[in-house]
């Protein structure tokens, strides 16, 4: 593993994780807030990074963008007929989105930040994910 | 002329920051942005029991993920604890209202100090909100196959109608635990 061909991944994640730390969209008050409906912070954050995202894949699409290997770029579509997997999943994740206040990068990123009590939450994610894999087939998709 | 690193930032500019993601990690390489993935990848690096669904060259997906993810642990360092805000969270009146109402005491930092301690994994009202939170995340991510980032910002970018049910689903679950079940957790 060439360590410069990852750097550009690394930036990018620090990037991250440091805008969701300076825009407090990793406080559970932010969550709380959001499912309130008592402040429009976390609506223009999500709704003006979807806009931005929705811009500019049209543009990669549109003018057939490479990546910087000079690959084309594709995006696998996802199969919209498994309406129960996406509602039922949906919401189980809702559910913990609101329970925990944090969904995944914000809590690795909260975890950086030295809330060490974060790693329980994570192995517990860990272990949900566990036993989606193990239940996968008696589930409804 | 460093403020605005102390600073929390609006929505306004870390909205398109968040967005840019998306294109900057399919330009890098053909990425699709998306954090809970690495869940699994980690599932199947030690895939104990030899589940099926943690049976693939987890390895490739996971090398530029895990670094993302890495990077996401230091930006947290830098922007919550090098260049922390001193301040409280400018939340709404109301949600502190109704919170307090709820018996939350705490609101000095980014999350509550009466749940987010060590010590409240001896309470039930603790063990719920991080044990039974973070499985349901970690579980919901998975069913739904992505969670905020994979559905919610890349999918929607995308135009997928899947990740718009998935993102119906992520707000009946929030506003039933939000509305119906913390008030009894918290009692």
């Amino acid at each position: 593993m060439k360590f410069t061909e990852y750097l550009k991944y690394l930036i990018i994640g620090i990037v991250f994780g440091f805008v969701l730390m300076k825009s407090e969209v990793v406080s559970w008050f932010r969550i709380q807030e959001m499912f309130r409906f008592d402040s429009f912070h976390m609506y223009g954050i999500i709704g003006v990074a979807v806009v931005v995202g929705i811009i500019s894949v049209q543009i990669i699409k549109r003018l057939n963008v490479k990546d910087v290997y000079g690959n084309a770029i594709t995006i696998s579509p996802k199969d919209p007929s498994q309406v129960k997997r996406y509602l039922i999943g949906g919401t189980a994740f809702g559910l913990g989105w609101a329970l925990l206040g944090a969904c995944p990068g914000p809590m690795f990123a909260l975890l950086g930040s030295g809330l060490t009590i974060m790693l329980v939450p994570i192995l517990a994610a860990l272990a949900g994910t566990y036993t989606y894999g193990l239940l996968r087939d008696k589930l409804p998709h | 002329m460093t403020d605005f690193l102390f600073q929390p930032w609006p929505w306004y500019v870390a909205g398109p920051i968040i967005g840019l993601t998306v294109p900057l990690l399919l330009i890098a390489g053909g990425k699709m942005f998306g954090v809970s993935a690495n869940l699994r990848h980690i599932c199947a690096s030690c895939n104990i029991g030899n589940v099926d669904f943690f049976n693939y060259d987890w390895k490739p997906a996971a090398k530029w993920n895990f670094t993302f993810l890495g990077g996401s642990v230091i930006g947290g360092f830098l922007g919550g604890y090098v260049f922390a805000n001193p301040e409280p969270i400018a939340l709404a009146a109301s949600t502190v209202s109704d919170l307090q109402a709820l018996g939350i005491q705490d609101f000095s930092g980014f999350v509550p100090d009466d749940l987010f301690a060590w010590s409240s994994l001896g309470s039930v009202t603790g063990l719920l909100v991080l044990v039974l939170g973070g499985f349901l995340v970690g579980f919901g991510a998975r069913y739904a196959g992505g969670c905020t980032s994979g559905h919610a910002i890349s999918g929607l970018s995308d135009l997928q109608l899947a990740s718009l049910i998935a993102v119906i689903g992520f707000f009946i679950g929030g506003l039933l635990m939000t509305y119906v079940l913390y008030p009894i957790i918290l009692s």
